[in-house]
């Protein structure tokens, strides 16, 4: 894998991260979705040296492996699918509570508050 | 007759289902069922018994799951007959009385329902060779031992009181099992007699011996663990008599009887299992001479005969093994017919209250005489089967010169014969003194009848059995020899011990009062503010409170602070494993791309750009940028499928965020971090950085090769296409495809469902 591709996929990663550590549904599903496309470079990039396009008739030249790029076409799909399920998840949040933000779990709050308050 | 006892485990079973979900106005035939399945095994014991007691020993085996050597396998000796004979004989009585006693229960198939599982689950437990078969039937001993404490489950002192049960006998199950495993391991095998014929020695062993004793204890309510046991008299009385006087709380002793035989010689064999079962014996009797409760007086009279018999079995020699058993089976009827005894006083008079309790005797003079038929069993008085037994016990003792144990159980056996007296003076004399006689509903005459057989059966067993001691010696022999139990011993000094015991018994029932205001005066000292009762009340007070501790604390409810704990864990464990692994990788070295480059740039830029900006749609608008410029690098790398359908899916996802975001509010609001974004920064790094040096250190040590996937390049044609890739999805890997459109149905589904056909709190509101 070229250095260059490796570091693309690890910037992909960090900004992908530092979005999905947050509240707001739209911020974590673009982060999902730049996760998912530094992924695939990771898988296209297990693939060894770019060649030709990966078809039967051009035998001869050096191809790209094929195998990495079906993965990665199912890889992009059921990215796809995640990314329109959360927004329409966002969508109805928006609609019950006008607000897309994922809130604490309200339980595990109390739990927590109780025991500062013992605490103290 | 050739029936195996898996056979009849399985008969219980589906009676036990049967008579659960039978309709409540089958009260005879689900009677009936059960009866069937206890008189069946006792004709099965019977057919049986022949060959057992001359030694023979008949193995089954179930295999489970064999990698583990988990299996059922049923080692049916002198010991499991003595056991399954006593499950399913006292068990015919407990059935024909609850079907009396219970007459107005509404749930009675569903107690019957739990008798018969608990039947079989014992019987299992009692046959069981393999550890972890033996484990298994045991926790379902438990288990239904909790639901029939809980029987009145309307009740919160059932309740509670089944809750206390099963924490104590579970977490001494628990013991039990790391013992039994340990135990195994050290052995080689998960057989328990193979563990017994040559029993391992050394720490582990020794540990995995003291675990078992743990579960043995807290099953028996050795103490400190006795409490769980008065506490279990929540349950409805035929259960108490059935599980915490005759069977369950036998199960202990049945585990320490297996294992004596090989581990007698282990160091803290003797020391521990003698010590708790005399401290035992001596609270039991104290604590049940301070009751008026006649119920709660026989449970602490059971914790007293089970220490009786645990320190027995400590002990260890044949003889003592043997005299342990005999007490054992005289406990289990004498005690079963006194608790049934008690459950039809409380139907006749509508109390068990010994201050309240008066004239039942001249009422019911056949109760009366059961009740003195067994409680001069439990006093040990000739020519009962208690007394041939204690006396067996009293002579293996005199024998072994153990006179600081002996001198312990005779007074604590004196003290058993005094609430023995206490017992029946309480329950059936006419007390001048008594104010009141509790009303109640008394039952009908004719169900009294019915109550009263089958305590007066179990009692009369007594009765046949000590004066015909050899029924119950051929059995006990086979599994310990010891001296032959017989009726008249002739003038030996066991006898004058068990005459002693007699004549102090009675004195110590006639100076009753002065007694009684002794141990008050013994109580109001510091010594009795020790109570292992209140132990486990703190004990779980604590508990509750150091698990609200953690679970603040590991578990804030804030999905950010998850995700940022977890991907640290991620980006360190490996590291890690780097860092022991050593050696300096070797690293790719690709020729650089100038295109590659400058792709590489057009992904990156609009990447971290969306990390900063505040309007929806621009952060969305970013997104697909990224995702344009990702197809540029799939055309470089020579895969243009993947070029096109990205550039589909990328346009179809920006126009989804179009209409959603028409929705939402223009901006991101600004949102109160529980994280600050210096922490969200190190973690996004870490992460990006662990996941680029990953990728180079992984392709640096790939196998130069033949690539797999030539394979799928040259059986493309025979496929029938030219595009390997599409060749791959459709043909090669096609149930992945299969799976991959489901997804995607599933998917489109789920949408469906957000984004229509639901109403909006505000709708709802009108």
């Amino acid at each position: 894998m070229s250095p260059v591709l490796a570091i693309t996929a690890g910037a992909l990663f960090a900004a992908g991260t530092y979005l999905i550590m947050q509240r707001l549904l739209t911020r974590i599903v673009i982060g999902l979705g730049l996760i998912g496309h530094g992924a695939n470079l990771l898988l296209l990039g297990s693939g060894g040296p770019p060649g030709a396009a990966p078809f039967t008739d051009q035998a001869g030249q050096a191809m790209s492996d094929p195998l990495p790029q079906a993965l990665v076409l199912t890889a992009i799909v059921i990215t796809f699918g995640t990314t329109a399920f959360l927004m329409a998840l966002a969508y109805r949040s928006h609609a019950l509570t006008l607000s897309d933000a994922v809130e604490d779990d309200q339980e595990d709050r109390r739990i927590s508050e109780a025991n500062r308050r013992s605490a103290a | 007759m050739n029936v195996s006892l898996l056979t009849i485990l399985s008969a219980y079973l589906a009676a036990a289902i049967l008579i659960g979900v039978a309709p409540t106005r089958f009260r005879r035939s689900t009677i009936a069922t059960a009866a069937a399945v206890m008189v069946g095994t006792l004709v099965w014991v019977l057919d049986q018994a022949g060959s057992v007691v001359n030694g023979d020993v008949h193995i089954e085996t179930l295999r489970w799951i064999p990698s583990l050597s988990v299996a059922f396998e049923l080692r049916i000796d002198a010991l499991a007959i003595t056991f399954i004979s006593l499950i399913s004989g006292v068990g015919l009585g407990i059935v024909a009385f609850s079907g009396a006693y219970m007459r107005t229960k509404p749930r009675f198939n569903r107690f019957l329902s739990l008798i018969v599982m608990f039947a079989g689950a014992m019987i299992g437990l009692s046959a069981t060779d393999n550890v972890f078969g033996l484990f298994v039937f045991w926790e379902l001993t438990t288990i239904t031992s909790y639901l029939l404490v809980g029987f009145d489950d309307e009740k919160a002192g059932s309740r509670s009181a089944a809750l206390q049960a099963v924490l104590t006998t579970g977490l001494g199950g628990l013991a039990l099992l790391g013992g039994l495993v340990l135990l195994a391991q050290a052995a080689g095998t998960a057989s328990l007699a193979g563990i017994v014929a040559s029993p391992p020695t050394g720490i582990v062993a020794t540990v995995g011996l003291s675990l078992a004793l743990v579960g043995a204890f807290t099953k028996s309510a050795q103490a400190p663990f006795h409490f769980w046991l008065p506490g279990a008299m929540a349950a409805p009385t035929p259960a108490s008599a059935y599980l915490h006087s005759a069977t369950m709380v036998k199960a202990g002793i049945l585990l320490l009887l297996r294992l004596a035989p090989g581990f007698n010689t282990a160091s803290i064999w003797t020391p521990v299992v003698v010590s708790v079962g005399l401290a035992t014996m001596v609270i039991g009797a104290w604590r049940a001479l301070r009751q008026t409760d006649l119920k709660l007086l026989l449970a602490y009279g059971t914790v007293s005969q089970l220490g009786f018999m645990t320190a027995l079995v400590g002990f260890g020699s044949p003889a003592m093994l043997h005299a342990a058993l005999a007490v054992l089976i005289s406990h289990a009827l004498f005690k079963s017919a006194l608790f049934l005894t008690v459950g039809a006083i409380d139907s006749t008079a509508g109390t068990r209250d010994i201050r309240k309790l008066s004239g039942v005797g001249l009422q019911h003079p056949l109760l009366a005489l059961t009740g003195a038929l067994a409680a001069a069993s439990m006093a040990g008085i000739a020519p009962l089967l208690g007394f041939v037994t204690k006396e067996a016990a009293f002579a293996a003792l005199i024998d072994a010169q153990k006179w600081a144990p002996l001198a312990i159980i005779a007074a604590s056996s004196a003290a058993t014969a005094a609430y023995s007296l206490k017992f029946w003076w309480g329950a059936f004399a006419t007390k001048p003194q008594s104010p009141e006689h509790a009303g109640g509903d008394p039952a009908p005459l004719r169900t009294i009848r019915t109550l009263i057989a089958a305590p007066l059966i179990l009692a009369s067993a007594g009765v046949v059995l000590g004066l015909a001691p050899g029924i119950v010696d051929r059995l006990v022999y086979a599994f310990a020899p010891g001296a032959k139990l017989v009726l008249w011993p002739g003038w030996k000094a066991a006898l004058a011990v068990s005459a002693t015991v007699v004549v102090l018994g009675v004195i110590m029932h006639i100076k009753r009062e002065s007694i009684d205001r002794a141990q008050q005066r013994f109580v109001g000292g510091r010594l009795s503010r020790i109570s292992a009762d209140e132990a486990y009340q703190w004990t779980i007070v604590a508990l509750n409170r150091v698990a609200d501790r953690i679970t603040g604390v590991v578990q804030h409810g804030s999905l950010p602070l998850y995700l940022a704990v977890i991907l640290t864990a991620v980006i360190a464990a490996p590291m890690v494993a780097f860092g022991f692994a050593g050696g300096v990788p070797t690293l790719p070295t690709g020729p650089f791309s100038l295109p590659e480059a400058g792709m590489a740039l057009l992904v990156v830029a609009p990447a971290l750009a969306a990390l900063r900006v505040s309007s929806r749609m621009v952060a969305v608008l970013l997104l697909g940028a990224v995702g344009y410029a990702m197809a540029g690098i799939f055309v470089l790398y020579g895969a243009p499928d993947l070029a096109l359908t990205l550039l589909l899916v990328e346009t179809v996802v920006i126009a989804i965020f179009a209409f959603v975001l028409s929705r939402l509010p223009r901006h991101f609001e600004i949102m109160v971090w529980r994280i600050r974004s210096a922490v969200r920064a190190a973690v996004a790094v870490g992460v990006g950085g662990f996941v680029a040096a990953a990728a180079l250190l992984a392709s640096g040590q790939r196998n130069p090769g033949p690539s797999p996937s030539a394979a799928y390049r040259d059986l493309a044609p025979a496929a029938g296409g030219k595009n390997i890739v599409n060749v791959i999805l459709t043909d090669f890997r096609a149930l992945d495809t299969l799976g991959e459109i489901t997804v995607i149905a599933t998917a489109a589904i789920g949408v469906a469902a957000l984004i229509s056909g639901f109403r909006t709190p505000v709708e709802e509101a009108e």
